[in-house]
């Protein structure tokens, strides 16, 4: 149950505004094992997750973010990487975006899509791990809704930009 | 249930802090109230309990209370104390602008606004499209001025009104109003001119006699008065319906009690900014530009969005900062006591960014960068002095967590 109702304008829960002040493991791992993106500065929301793993166990040994996003945004890629360490691949890839925002103390409606966002890039980080090695049997090939909904952002915003540079571009004659 | 939501505010509040210095610049939004208005609220408040239509003598304390707040509102912009209907907000007297005409005239089924009007114009309006009226957004251009050639190709016979905001909220863009009233004249004279004058009215000279329009919308908080407080200035002959049905007040076009005691602080508020208003412009201009320039020289990557000089409102100061997201850059700054707003899609509470922003043709990114800043005649050069120190740490902070920098 969610401590903080979606009705009032409050979307930052005191944990949020904790992790936003004193972010955990922010940063490139240059070396990282895997890493991905989400979102877009069009979007106004993107996020950078870095993965180290240890081959033999599949365990994440060091998970790093960058976020390009409101406080909310920081916080859950802030709060996902701290979820995943020590987890193995595939303990991680079954972190939904709920579990983010609970952790966080509960994301109120308008900020969903931070929690949805900073799945959507560990998922495509752990995707991105075994494009070169042996796909586990437990990596579903279609996208998750994590994904989907990750996509369907970039992909409008894309759409939208075009749309504007097409006003602009009947407008200046 | 609402203990639950106050633990969780007081938490929120303890988690942040009380910044040691504090500088408010959200005045787009509210904030600061003028010494003077707040005194004469409290006053009236004390003073003048009854209800400013009824016959006894606390309404009759009230009903002064009343005429001397819209004496002062008329003298200042030139009309006529029955000329002014009170709401409590200016978004319902845009509300009250469209709706009320709209009810009032039948026939004309054409409505002009620019692109770039606050939303409590542009919703009223779209709102007027499901019932089969036709809405004009005129383009502006890049720094926020309504194009004439577009204007007048707009407007004809059909046209029930136009509303073009005289300062926009946003970008502060000062419109030469007057040229834009007479092409729209020139075409039909009986098209109504609106303007949401919130903005305006204390930051660039206004008379509506002079400009020729026909409404004009205030708000009180806009002016360093208490918020709860509206006005529309309705010229004598334009004919309006109130858009709430409820018991007569003194006043025709809205009913229920008048916020009295707020409407005394506007007036007040109103009488001083006119009194001072040479001296708190270039006060408020000369920080204006000493913001903009102390930014401008020590953030890399930043635009100024709206226009420079004299044809920007005084108080105004609108900036983007590329690869650093606003609504982030507004927590970050409020927690050194800095208090800004950002036109960002996350603040906007629709995940869309300032559609203002978009129609002076900034890209998505950069209107998500976006932060709004108004100085007023209460800041001193100190205040900004804190703000051009604590500023580009922030930016330098937020950019830092982002994996994309500008390189």
């Amino acid at each position: 149950m969610s401590r903080v109702s979606s009705r009032i304008p409050l979307p930052y829960s005191p944990k949020v505004i904790e992790l936003f002040r004193n972010p955990r493991n922010l940063g490139r791992i240059e070396d990282a094992d895997a890493e991905a993106k989400a979102g877009s500065l069009a979007c106004g929301d993107m996020i950078a997750i870095y993965l180290k793993v240890d081959e033999k166990t599949e365990r994440i040994v060091d998970a790093r973010f960058e976020s390009y996003g409101c406080a909310a945004n920081i916080a859950a890629a802030s709060i996902l990487t701290e979820v995943i360490k020590g987890k193995t691949l595939r303990e991680a890839w079954q972190i939904s975006w709920r579990r983010v925002s609970d952790e966080l103390g509960g994301l109120p409606a308008v900020k969903y899509h931070c929690g949805i966002l900073a799945v959507g890039a560990l998922r495509r980080a752990i995707r991105a791990y075994y494009r070169r090695r042996e796909k586990p049997a437990w990596l579903p090939s279609s996208l998750t809704p994590e994904e989907k909904q990750t996509l369907e952002e970039e992909k409008m915003m894309v759409l939208l930009t075009k749309r504007l540079r097409g006003l602009d571009a009947s407008s200046s004659k | 249930m609402a203990s639950d939501v106050l633990r969780s505010v007081r938490e929120l509040l303890e988690q942040h802090g009380k910044p040691e210095r504090e500088v408010y610049l959200d005045s787009e939004n509210s904030g600061l109230v003028l010494g003077e208005a707040l005194e004469e609220m409290l006053r009236v408040c004390r003073e003048a309990v009854g209800h400013p239509s009824v016959t006894n003598r606390p309404g009759w304390e009230a009903y002064e209370a009343l005429y001397r707040a819209s004496e002062r509102i008329a003298r200042a912009i030139g009309a006529r104390v029955e000329e002014l209907a009170y709401t409590h907000s200016g978004t319902e007297a845009n509300n009250l602008a469209i709706l009320g005409l709209a009810k009032a005239q039948k026939g004309r089924r054409k409505i002009v606004v620019s692109a770039i009007e606050h939303l409590s114009v542009i919703f009223p309006a779209e709102e007027l499209t499901k019932a089969g009226y036709k809405l004009v957004k005129v383009p502006v251009d890049e720094e926020g001025f309504v194009k004439l050639d577009e204007l007048s190709a707009a407007v004809d016979r059909e046209t029930l009104m136009v509303s073009i905001g005289l300062v926009n909220h946003e970008i502060g863009a000062v419109q030469n109003l007057k040229a834009l009233v007479e092409v729209v004249k020139d075409r039909d004279e009986d098209i109504v001119f609106h303007t949401d004058a919130a903005d305006a009215l204390g930051r660039v000279r206004l008379d509506v006699e002079e400009l020729g329009i026909d409404m004009a919308t205030f708000s009180s908080h806009k002016v360093y008065g208490p918020k709860g407080a509206g006005a529309l200035y309705v010229r004598g002959g334009i004919r309006l319906e109130p858009i709430l049905q409820g018991q007569l007040s003194t006043q025709r076009l809205w009913p229920g009690v008048e916020n009295v005691p707020a409407i005394a602080g506007f007036g007040k508020a109103v009488e001083v900014l006119t009194s001072r208003f040479e001296e708190y412009v270039s006060h408020m201009q000369r920080l204006r530009d000493m913001l903009i320039g102390g930014i401008m020289s020590s953030v890399e990557w930043v635009l100024l969005n709206g226009p420079r000089g004299s044809r920007r409102s005084p108080d105004n100061v609108n900036m983007s900062f590329l690869y650093c997201e606003g609504e982030a850059l507004t927590v970050e700054l409020s927690m050194h006591g800095v208090y800004v707003s950002s036109g960002s899609a996350c603040t906007s509470r629709a995940l869309e960014p300032s559609h203002v922003l978009l129609a002076i043709g900034r890209r998505y990114e950069e209107a998500h960068g976006s932060i709004l800043m108004k100085v007023t005649p209460m800041h001193t050069k100190e205040y900004v002095e804190y703000v051009l120190e604590q500023l580009p740490r922030a930016v330098e902070r937020i950019r830092s967590i982002a994996p994309i920098r500008g390189e």
